[in-house]
């Protein structure tokens, strides 16, 4: 080599400065990627794992409602909608356009998906319309390749065969809101429903199940890539109605001739409901699909209330249906024999208060089961002067009236049997004797539910014994359905032979060409029915008009005509079914309710002998039986 | 070492074609197919084991690279000291003109959208400076490169394409630029003590420039200074960076596994986070490997330099060199969180085409240097045999 300029040993020292420098940054490096890969590799292993892994939630298949033998009350149904994955297409505004060549949309329709277009990510689907019908899922399968990114999705909804039929009992589901967030991941699934009324609504917990898990591996944009593991959830469990399809179907159409009425048909021994109507109904169905704010209007408008069930949330003077109760309470305080006449003149006058029999011109001279038979309103107004208020409201009580008697639905109310103690304390009056005469004969204060007055018939028929009413054959413990034991009523302790006397007056009320309801008895001498006729008067009539004379019913307006009501039992031998009826401003118990109350019990006999089920009897305990 | 004592037998100056083929470095080319072998995988990995979009067209754009590195290896030294000028202008004017009519690209003006390419401008410069400055340091005495008037033309020639780059705005460019000037001033042999100035001022000014930093810049600096601030937002690609580092661990997740990466957790994989990519997958070992392979050609490269009779030469391929160092530790240091995120490729790794072709002439340079290593150049550029 030459000799070295001084530039070159310049360059050369400064050149293996630099590269030793560099290769020094290097050695940087490595100590930087031993910190990460090395020291604090399973910190980030760790926060990898949960940067792609997504659990999602399953929702299990909700548990189906039965009828007692089997029958689907609500079921999940296949439901076909229609989405579009905004990625995939081109423009979903034009895409919709082609759509509603198809499908009619609405514009709060379009605005509600392009309003879910802006806001979600836009490789995820978004609902254009739920609920396709077959015509309109194959419309748009064949009109497939003019609808880039969209496609038909199937997903789970609740449907009740028998819509509006059943809807009382069944209830329906509806989506979770804000309050009912519990914290329960599973309520926050975009097609979890839960039970908002009826059976849906009380056996919710054990519909439900329980949620599966699948955990889904997913990109950074939240993507699916594939699924890791998957846990099956539980389906939430069927629950098994004591409801008879047949005969709950048979009485909502009977119902649904009225303009307003409501009826609940027991088993006199397990309390078991077989039929429980309100009408007007609605179709559960329109809630499960989500329910037009128009036609949640018209429910809520409907001075017929069709949203309320009648049978267990109306109250109602009970009228005459009341009088075995203020009969019975006479027997047990022995202040009138059996077969003691009373004469009614049409009326009777206490101070300055006349009270007037319904009848204008009187009954005579009536016993105990003549004055049901007739339902004379005079006799009941001397037991009352008799008895006071107190005794009569207590044997109510133990019939189940003045009280919940713990049916399994929502909105049961507990009715009014008022007492001295009652009217101080929340009217802050002290009673007055004419009060207990009015009472005596189910009007003035008193009110009961149709469902409390066919828990007091089937009390009265079944010997006697505080049976209550269900609507399932399970009920549930610890969110699990369990087969319900039979269970034994205690006695309500009222005399065999007192009961006696009250049915032979029930009977005679059906079955005495005199009776009140006479002409809707059940000619078959097996099926023959015994009952109690009510009126209940909706306004109280002043003496002017009965100066006057009454108008004719139908002189009257809907809204002020009497209510009609009927409790009645089957057969009369060997009871087995009782039946409440209330027909509302319907007029007379005897010619609105009865016959209704007569075509149940019958089709229900006509239906056990048809189908015959074992009878299950109140558990006897040495007790001598009534009938 | 072989490298160095190879036999001189030809005057270089008269060296046939053939012959200054057959003087080509293979072996440095075979470091760089290693190293851009990696990248194909690893393009061929973030595909999801497709050579589409990317492993494919990045191995054509090699191989063509490789063809105008030779090509550019063989052309005479001297023709490269002559035209140094000539392609500093040139990569100027092209730098004004994307100022002037650059397209909107990435929100910075950076390309030239020529019809058939599109020219990246501060790629060329990157070459050009390097050339112009060797030039223009060839001609000085050790004297001269003493007084600093003669310093003020090189810095000239440093700040203007580094202001021009800057307020396109590209900093981290600009930034390299001045650090590959400043490295010439250091291999040049001008004194410390000014490099000790020129550092002082610049720290001085800090505080002044930062007024003039892009809000985005600004948030860069801030991200990198605390990424878990916003870990949604700016923070997000150095925090998934390092979980898919991290969670490689030793050995890796193993090739086409990385789930960070393949699961686009990892943003720009096959870009700017590649070797986030690679050692997630290769872990720390591959990672090693791969920092090696930088290291040889670093070596390598040196050797090159320190091999020539020209200072011009030594100059020319030491910057070259120099810079492609920066780069790689630029790159690598950022996805490893120790350094802001710039959007800086790593090299001859990375896809794209203009970074790839850019960095093959410029290995082409370093071969040449090598081909012409006897080769001495006068102070004015004349012929001086050894």
């Amino acid at each position: 080599m030459k000799r070295e300029n001084p530039r070159t040993k310049i360059f050369n020292r400064r050149a293996a400065l630099l590269v030793g420098g560099q290769v020094g940054l290097f050695g940087l490096l490595v100590g930087r990627m031993y910190f990460l890969q090395v020291v604090e590799a399973e910190k980030y292993k760790v926060l990898a794992d949960e940067n792609r892994i997504n659990l999602r939630l399953l929702a299990p298949p909700r548990g189906r409602l039965l009828d007692r033998f089997g029958e689907p009350l609500a079921m999940n149904q296949l439901n076909y909608r229609v989405v579009v994955v905004p990625e995939q297409t081109g423009s979903v505004a034009q895409t919709l356009d082609v759509i509603s060549h198809i499908l009619p949309l609405s514009d709060s329709d379009r605005r509600r998906i392009m309003r879910e277009v802006a806001r979600k990510r836009r490789f995820l689907p978004i609902t254009i319309k739920d609920n396709l019908t077959w015509e309109e899922v194959s419309a748009i399968a064949v009109n497939a390749h003019d609808l880039p990114g969209v496609s038909i999705e199937s997903g789970s909804s609740r449907f009740y065969p028998n819509g509006p039929e059943l809807a009382h009992v069944v209830g329906y589901v509806a989506p979770p809101s804000e309050a009912d967030l519990t914290g329960d991941p599973l309520l926050e699934l975009p097609d979890f429903r839960i039970g908002r009324n009826g059976i849906e609504k009380v056996y919710d917990l054990a519909l439900r199940g329980k949620a599966g898990s699948s955990q889904i591996e997913v990109n950074a944009a939240g993507r699916p890539i594939r699924e890791l593991a998957r846990v099956e959830g539980e389906s939430g469990q069927d629950v098994v109605l004591t409801i008879d399809l047949h005969l709950q179907k048979m009485l909502a159409q009977r119902l649904a001739q009225e303009r307003s009425a409501a009826a609940v048909l027991l088993d006199v021994h397990t309390g078991e409901v077989l039929a429980l109507a309100s009408s007007p109904s609605y179709d559960p169905n329109e809630f499960s699909k989500g329910i037009s704010p128009s036609l949640w209007r018209a429910l809520l408008r409907d001075e017929r209330h069709p949203l309320i069930n009648k049978a267990v949330s109306g109250q109602y003077a009970p009228g005459s249906t009341f009088k075995m109760m203020t009969a019975l309470a006479a027997l047990e305080a022995g202040v009138i024999a059996p077969e003691t006449h009373v004469f009614c003149r049409g009326w009777v006058e206490l101070g300055d208060n006349r009270f007037h029999c319904w009848k204008r011109g009187g009954h005579g001279a009536v016993d105990m089961v003549d004055s049901l038979k007739h339902s004379c309103d005079v006799y009941f107004y001397e037991l009352a002067r008799r008895l006071g208020i107190d005794r009569i409201a207590q044997m109510a009580r133990r019939f189940g009236l003045g009280q919940t008697v713990g049916i399994d639905l929502p909105g049961e109310r507990a009715g009014l049997i008022p007492t001295r103690d009652w009217k101080r304390a929340t009217l802050g009056q002290p009673w007055v004797q004419g009060e207990s005469l009015v009472a005596a004969i189910g009007q003035g204060y008193v009110l009961a539910t149709p469902l409390q007055l066919a828990v007091m018939t089937a009390r009265l028929v079944n010997g006697g014994y505080a049976v209550r009413p269900r609507l399932t054959r399970d009920k549930i413990i610890d969110r699990q359905i369990v087969e319900r034991e039979p269970e034994t009523w205690p006695s309500i302790g009222v005399p065999p032979q007192h009961l006696a006397i009250i049915l032979r007056g029930m009977h005679g009320v059906v079955n005495d060409p005199r009776g009140t309801a006479f002409r809707a008895r059940i000619t078959d001498p097996e099926f023959a029915m015994g009952g109690k006729t009510g009126t209940s008067q909706v306004r109280r009539i002043t003496a002017e008009e009965r100066r006057n004379g009454l108008r004719k019913p139908d002189e009257i307006p809907w809204r002020e005509r009497d209510h009609a009501l009927f409790v009645g039992y089957a057969p009369v031998n060997n009871p087995r079914y009782a039946v409440a009826v209330i027909v509302e401003h319907g007029g007379g118990g005897s010619t609105a309710a009865a016959p209704i109350a007569r075509d149940i019990l019958w089709e229900a006999q006509r239906r056990a002998r048809e189908r015959p089920e074992p009878l299950t009897r109140v558990a006897e305990k040495g007790t001598e039986r009534a009938l | 070492m072989s490298l160095l004592s190879s036999q001189v037998t030809t005057r270089r100056s008269q060296m046939t074609l053939l012959q200054k083929i057959g003087q080509v470095n293979w072996g440095l080319i075979f470091l760089l197919t290693v190293l851009a072998s990696v990248g194909f995988a690893a393009l061929y990995s973030a595909a999801g084991g497709s050579f589409e979009p990317w492993a494919g067209r990045q191995m054509i754009r090699f191989a063509v690279g490789v063809v105008l590195m030779v090509g550019i290896a063989v052309i005479d030294l001297r023709f490269w000291y002559r035209f140094a000028y000539l392609f500093y202008g040139v990569a100027l004017v092209l730098l004004i003109a994307v100022e002037v009519a650059g397209s909107i690209g990435m929100g910075a003006q950076r390309w030239l959208d020529l019809g058939v390419i599109q020219l990246q401008p501060s790629e060329l410069m990157k070459i050009s400076l390097v050339l112009v400055l060797a030039r223009y340091f060839h001609g000085l005495t050790i004297e001269q490169i003493a007084r600093p008037h003669y310093l003020i033309w090189p810095a000239l020639l440093v700040l203007a394409p580094a202001a021009l780059v800057a307020k396109q705005p590209d900093l981290g460019t600009a930034i390299l630029i001045m650090a590959t000037g400043g490295t010439l001033f250091f291999l040049a042999g001008v004194r410390l003590w000014k490099f000790g100035i020129i550092i002082a001022a610049t720290v001085a000014a800090i505080p002044i420039g930062w007024q003039f930093l892009r809000d985005y810049q600004k948030q860069r600096v801030y991200t990198f200074l605390d990424p878990e601030s916003d870990p949604l937002g700016a923070g997000y690609h150095i925090i998934q960076s390092k979980i898919a580092l991290g969670s490689g661990g030793l050995w890796g997740k193993g090739f086409m596994q990385g789930t960070q990466s393949q699961l686009q957790f990892l943003p720009e994989k096959q870009t700017d986070f590649i070797f986030t990519m690679f050692s997630e997958e290769m872990g720390f070992f591959g990672g090693l490997f791969l920092l090696g392979l930088y290291v040889l050609i670093m070596l390598y490269g040196t050797l090159i330099a320190m091999r020539s009779r020209s200072q011009f030469g030594r100059l020319m391929a030491m910057g070259i060199m120099t810079s492609f160092f920066i780069y790689a530790f630029i790159n690598m240091a950022m996805v490893m969180g120790l350094l802001p995120v710039v959007g800086v490729p790593l090299p001859l790794v990375s896809y794209g085409g203009t970074a790839m072709m850019s960095l093959l002439i410029a290995f082409g340079l370093v071969i040449n240097v090598y081909v012409h290593r006897d080769l001495n150049i006068g102070r004015r550029g004349q012929l001086e045999e050894a």
